[in-house]
């Protein structure tokens, strides 16, 4: 025996976790600055695997941070910054209480600032981590950048949120890297491919912000903060990756152009040269001006087999990326101004198309609606007085569903006034089971190329035919009862006949028919057996796979269900839509 | 105008000031001073006033009125035209001088009657000083016939006026000098305004100079200018102060010194403007940070849109009426969109989400607030799971179809039992009656009524004996069917026979008779009474020896051991352990198993003692069954499952099945094969191939090899009973249907 007895949770898992008043206290921070630092640091808090373990033997709710995270970040510098601001701002009231002027104007002078340059490295230590995360920045900062100057924020963060993420936009642009549009309820979806990392940001859509009360803004300007430094590094050495001038400089070609023409309209220079970054209707100033950009090629190694196959199918996958890149090169757009400009006019860039608008709306517009060369003219009103001949008249959702289609989809389901097609989500993959909408299927017949027109004849024809169909079904179905009827009357007749005959004491004829053979299908008697054979397995399971199992299994049925059920509910719709057109048409 | 006065206009001051010089001439002649400022305020003027009542009292006016001339007064003001001083003072000396000097020149004359004249042209200010009241106010006055006194003491009389406001009236209208009548409440005396004087009030009113020629933007003269001059401006010498360093100035800086030095003063910081300024931060990518992150769970990216999220969806994804009602109902935790489906006809018809600053607030929230945890997330193959067994089809044989049913009870058959040849099956049911039917045909050979539901049937497993017992109620009953072959028969009856010997009964035991008349005819032979209903009959191996169950919580009389050949009976436990399920022998070894609700207990019956306790880990045994190797016993309950016990490994059960959905009822080995069976409420029988090696580390092997359904579910009651076929793979089950089926 002998030694000291073991004092519990002072080894093990109850080591490794602290609770966050106890991490607080430990720092010397109060929350607001504790939680800033935990922000900025992006530290969080763990699930410890055994709670009661680690939180004493007691079960009461509460965060844990891993220890070594608190430990981590004792070492801070911008720790030391907290404190020196909680100090300067103490002084700052207190001369603000004396009315010392002249010490607040030098308190303020000396104002402590940091800087995250060195927390961004450190969380992300190479320029993929970043960017692997820079969705929830992309979002941040557009959403900030459309904040009012109503003191939410500081004006100086919503401008350069701004600038941060035009630029982003200017860069998606230059580099050709827009995938997917989806424009939802909540704002338009983009994602983007930037250096093989799929980048999707939201954008909501171009209105007032009806503040709510119950968000902390105070937690939302700290995330903000930290996103638009990381945003800039990003831009800067995006920019620099395609050799493009940072901070963006205007082609000076197009500068020239634009120059003569709005002059007039912005007082300053600085003013107007943000604008005319954002009318993202300029190309961008490169440092080595080459005319235009090689792709490389992928080189061809002599490969056998599945190699081959793969690199074929991933050549295809390239060509394809290629063309959708290129997919509005050569036509000319012209906005209504209507329709959302920015987000058209990013989208119809980013594909190489040309983009102009209306000289009240914006700056940079570099073409007049009047210009003969347009070929897309992007209208949402039911109705336009003057229209050009030369030109499709279309509404907006055309663009998208291009992008997401990768072709350049037939233009008439999309005129003005024309009930559009659902625009269906691109970032939906639907495997094997799931419901797949019928536009899908759709586009993807197009996309495979086959013709659309004719078949959507087929389809007009088919339904009539169908309408038809139906009809003499419902003819036949009567008939078919008829007849039956009168079967079943004639069954009756004999019957009758016999009982008579019966009754009479005259023999029945007795008639032997043939028995059938059953025939087995042989195919179907085995598929059965391997039913059986696995009810029967599945019977000899363990408890806790069978539980695994039937969880998996009852996962799997409800998809189906669900599925079944979008597809009735489309059917139903459908025959709703049937009938009211043929209403119409009596 | 007067000679006396005259107006001095300051060049530095143009316009503001105005001075006036009187003589006085009954006495010395003295020159007053008199400054106006046009451009103050009347108070001011009024103190103007006061120095000029002072003035006029040395002056001795009243007397001497004025002595001025105009010709003088003309001279007066050219000089003062002429003279410009900057400096008031100096300018009001010279002035004074002059003046002294033309008085002198001239001479000085009183006149009395001059002064009606006076006051008549007069139309200056400066007139009112010939009277040396005083500055005070006039009111005082109002009711005497003077104004005040002069310097002798002598009231000085206001002017007789007797206008009245018919003459102010009449004047008014008549005289065209009354607009520039002006009425000086001092001297009570009506002055007319000259046009000169006229002129001059109309500058000032227009604000301008009163001085026609004075030229307000005449260049001024540099003195201190950047060109250094030979003389200085002023020749006064510097002050000491400034050339000695100043204490006030010396605590101040030493205060700061010091604070600098202290710390609490900061230099200015040099604008740092690399704040905003973004450089190459990846340039030289380190790999040595990464260690740090090994802990690092990255958070999760918001899942993508789905096309409900559209704002033109395709119309099956919009909620109907029931949906958006229930999804109006749930909780916002628990609904599956967090929003409603909408359809827009148009992109220009889309408003701004209502929530989109909440739900980027919920991310930050999430991202630095929701403890992370790394989840193993199973990502198996369901298929993986089913454990790979062998192949039924190489398993065979076992029974696959339903061929034949036996028809003819009326009630549900309890217990059904093959005779050892395999040829017989008898049965018994809830309707009185013991059948015996031909198992190939499925003819019912015989019918005996025996008055009394039958609890359990079993036969003689003797093949040289043809006798079966029969529970009902409280009586076991010993019958001999005659379906076999005569010396069969036979044997039977020397059986039942050779038993004469009967030993007077104990006074609890059961009551041996014999069957008499009627039940003689039906084959009945013996009539063992229990003081209990009876469960279960079980016999062994051998014949000789019959066990039946009463099953009792409180007695320990429920089971007896009945040896037939000398009709004896025996209760071999004295203690009450449980509740006794059902009963068996062991096949080959003296052993009794006794199952009571929760455990089995096996007894060596030579030994007279427990040898094992099996643990059923269920709530209620049903049935059991022994293997016909006697080293595993397989155990029903009514709790769905099924426990298979090697005797060899462990008292608790090797495998559990629960392949039914419902009660077990009855459970069988077959003698032969390696097979048993399982009999539930829900209407199935499971075959199961049950492999036992001779080799002890070998476990058994289970595998079911086929589900047989036949028998209707009545009353919630399904299979009761399941029993195999003595040689061949078949199997007979007996039902809540009042059927017995046979599958093969």
């Amino acid at each position: 025996m002998g030694g000291l007895q073991k004092k519990k949770f002072e080894r093990g898992a109850a080591t490794n976790y602290i609770t966050r008043n106890r991490a607080r206290k430990k720092l010397m921070l109060s929350l607001p600055d504790f939680r800033r630092l935990c922000i900025l640091k992006g530290i969080y808090p763990h699930e410890p695997k055994h709670k009661k373990k680690v939180n004493k033997g007691s079960t009461a709710p509460r965060t844990f941070y891993l220890m070594k995270d608190i430990r981590f970040l004792l070492h801070e510098p911008i720790v030391g910054k907290f404190r020196e601001y909680k100090i300067f701002v103490r002084k700052l009231k207190k001369a603000y209480g004396k009315t010392e002027w002249s010490t607040v104007e030098r308190l303020r002078e000396n104002k402590p600032t940091y800087k995250l340059d060195h927390i961004i490295k450190e969380r992300y230590p190479s320029f993929i981590d970043a960017l692997r995360d820079i969705d929830d920045a992309l979002c941040m900062c557009f959403l900030f950048s459309t904040f009012a100057r109503t003191g939410k924020c500081h004006v100086q963060t919503i401008q350069l949120c701004r600038r941060l993420s035009v630029e982003w936009m200017n860069y998606v642009i230059a580099s050709r890297s827009l995938r997917k549009v989806f424009i939802s309820i909540k704002g338009i979806y983009y994602q983007a491919e930037v250096m093989g990392q799929l980048i999707t940001w939201l954008v909501p859509y171009q209105f007032s912000h009806d503040h709510p009360t119950d968000v902390d803004y105070r937690v939302m300007a700290t995330f903000t903060e930290f996103y638009t430094t990381l945003l800039g590094f990003v831009n800067f050495r995006l920019y620099h990756s395609l050799n493009l001038l940072y901070p963006p400089k205007l082609d000076a070609k197009t500068q020239s152009e634009l120059k003569e023409e709005d002059e007039e309209d912005y007082a300053m220079d600085s003013e107007s040269y943000i604008e005319k970054l954002s009318a993202l209707s300029a190309s961008l100033a490169r440092v080595v001006s080459s005319a235009d950009e090689e792709d490389a090629e992928l080189d061809q190694f002599p490969v056998e087999g599945e190699d081959m196959e793969k690199m074929e199918a991933r050549e295809k996958e390239q060509k394809q990326q290629e063309a959708q890149r290129k997919m509005f090169q050569g036509l000319k757009f012209f906005l209504n101004r209507e329709v959302p400009r920015e987000s058209l006019a990013f989208v119809i860039r980013c594909f190489g198309g040309e983009v102009s608008w209306d000289k009240s709306i914006c700056i940079g517009s570099t073409y007049d609606v009047t210009d003969e060369t347009i070929t897309h003219h992007i209208v949402d009103r039911p109705n336009i007085d003057k229209q050009y001949i030369n030109r499709y008249y279309i509404q907006p959702q055309w663009v998208y569903d291009c992008v997401n289609a990768k072709i350049l989809l037939p233009v008439e389901d999309y005129f003005i006034g024309v009930t559009l097609p659902p625009h269906l989500s691109p970032f939906v993959e639907e495997k094997e089971g799931d419901y797949v909408p019928p536009e899908k299927l759709k586009i993807m017949a197009l996309q495979r190329g086959e013709k659309p027109a004719n078949e959507q004849e087929e389809d007009n024809d088919e339904e009539e035919e169908e309408d038809e169909d139906d009809e003499e079904e419902e003819e036949e179905d009567d008939n078919a009862d008829e007849e039956e009827d009168d079967e079943e009357e004639a069954e009756e007749k004999n019957l009758k006949e016999m009982e008579d005959k019966r009754s009479q004491g005259k023999s029945l004829q007795v008639k032997v028919t043939p028995g059938k053979v059953k025939v087995e299908n042989p195919a179907r008697l085995e598929q059965e057996e391997k039913a059986e054979e696995k009810r029967l397995a599945i019977m000899m399971m363990k408890k806790k796979e069978k539980y695994l199992y039937d969880k998996i299994m009852f996962g799997k049925k409800r998809k189906v269900r669900e599925a079944n059920k979008l597809a009735a509910k489309r059917k139903a719709h459908d025959d709703a839509e049937k009938a009211k057109k043929k209403k119409a048409r009596k | 105008m007067e000679e006396s006065s005259s107006n001095v206009l300051s060049s530095e001051k143009p316009g503001k000031m105005k001075r006036t010089k009187k003589r006085s001439k009954g006495k010395e002649e003295e020159q007053e001073e008199q400054v106006f400022n046009f451009n103050k305020p009347a108070d001011e003027g009024d103190d103007d006033d006061l120095s000029d009542s002072e003035d006029s009292v040395y002056s001795g006016l009243e007397d001497s009125g004025s002595d001025s001339e105009e010709g003088e007064e003309e001279e007066e003001e050219e000089e003062s035209h002429g003279d410009d001083g900057e400096d008031e003072d100096d300018a009001e000396g010279e002035q004074s001088q002059q003046l002294q000097t033309e008085v002198k020149k001239k001479g000085s004359e009183g006149e009395e009657e001059k002064k009606a004249d006076e006051y008549e042209h007069d139309s200056s200010d400066e007139e009112d000083i010939r009277n040396t009241v005083g500055n005070i106010p006039m009111e005082w006055y109002k009711d005497f016939p003077h104004i005040g006194y002069d310097l002798d003491g002598k009231k000085i009389y206001k002017p007789i006026r007797n206008k009245d406001e018919l003459d102010d009236f009449l004047d008014k209208m008549e005289n065209p000098d009354y607009w520039r009548t002006v009425h000086d409440k001092q001297t009570e005396s009506d002055i007319v305004l000259s046009d000169e004087q006229v002129e001059l009030v109309k500058r000032l009113q227009r604000g301008q100079f009163g001085d026609v020629n004075f030229n307000e933007y005449q260049p001024s003269v540099e003195f201190f200018s950047n060109e250094v001059m030979l003389h200085p401006v002023t020749n006064r010498p510097a002050d000491k102060r400034s050339f000695i360093p100043s204490l006030t100035e010396k605590e101040k800086v030493s205060k700061l010194v010091h604070a600098i030095k202290m710390g609490w003063i900061k230099p200015r910081r040099v604008e740092d403007d690399s704040r905003g300024r973004y450089y190459d931060l990846w340039a030289t990518e380190d790999s040595s940070i990464l260690a740090q992150h090994k802990m690092h769970l990255p958070a999760p990216k918001i899942p993508l849109p789905g096309h409900q999220e559209s704002y033109n969806p395709p119309p099956e994804y919009l909620f109907t009426d029931e949906e958006r009602t229930l999804w109006e109902q749930q909780d916002p935790s628990d609904r599956k969109l967090p929003f409603v489906p909408k359809k827009f006809s148009s992109l220009r018809q889309v408003p701004a989400f209502p929530r989109f600053i909440h739900e980027r607030f919920e991310r930050c929230l999430d991202l630095y607030l929701c403890p992370r945890q790394r989840k193993m997330r199973v990502n198996v193959n369901p298929e993986d799971l089913i454990p790979k067994l062998p192949k039924p089809k190489d398993l065979q044989p076992f029974p696959t179809t339903q061929s034949l049913v036996y028809r003819g009870h009326s009630s549900l058959v309890r217990s059904i039992s093959v005779s050892p040849s395999g040829q017989w099956l008898a049965s018994g049911s809830d309707d009185g009656s013991v059948r015996f039917w031909e198992v190939c045909s499925s003819r019912c050979m015989k019918t005996v009524q025996v008055g009394g539901a039958v609890k359990s049937i079993a036969w003689n497993p003797n093949p040289s004996v043809c006798l079966i017992a029969v529970a009902l109620d409280t009586v076991v009953l010993i019958l001999s069917p005659s379906l076999a072959d005569k010396q069969v028969v036979l044997a039977s009856e020397r059986l039942l026979a050779g038993q004469q010997e009967e030993e007077p009964s104990e006074g609890a035991g059961p009551v041996w008779s014999e069957a008499e008349g009627e039940e003689l005819n039906q084959g009945i032979r013996l009539k063992i009474q229990h003081p209990k209903a009876i469960h279960q009959v079980a016999w062994h191996a051998k014949g000789d020896y019959l066990a039946s169950v009463m099953p009792d919580h409180s007695s320990h009389l429920q089971v007896f051991i009945h040896q037939l050949s000398r009709r004896r009976s025996q209760n071999p436990f004295r203690k009450n352990k449980g509740l006794v399920q059902c009963v068996s022998f062991h096949p080959v070894r003296p052993y009794f198993f006794v199952a009571t609700q929760r455990s089995v207990r096996i007894y060596n019956l030579v030994k007279q003692e427990m040898t094992k306790k099996l643990q059923a880990n269920s709530k209620w045994i049903s049935s059991m069954a022994v293997h016909p190797g006697g080293d595993h016993v397989i155990c029903g309950s009514y709790d769905c499952r099924l426990s298979w016990f090697d005797l060899d490994l462990s008292t608790k059960p090797y495998k559990m099945l629960r392949h039914h959905k419902k009660a077990v009822r009855g459970v069988a080995y077959h003698r032969s094969y390696p097979l048993f069976a399982s009999a539930s409420d829900d209407g199935s029988v499971i075959v199961c191939h049950g492999t036992v090696y001779n080799d002890l580390l070998q476990n058994p092997l289970i595998v079911p090899v086929k589900v047989l359904r036949g028998h209707v579910i009545t009353h919630d009651l399904g299979v009761l009973d399941v029993t195999f076929h003595p040689t061949q793979p078949w199997i007979f089950s007996s039902g809540a249907d009042a059927t017995i089926r046979l599958f093969t």
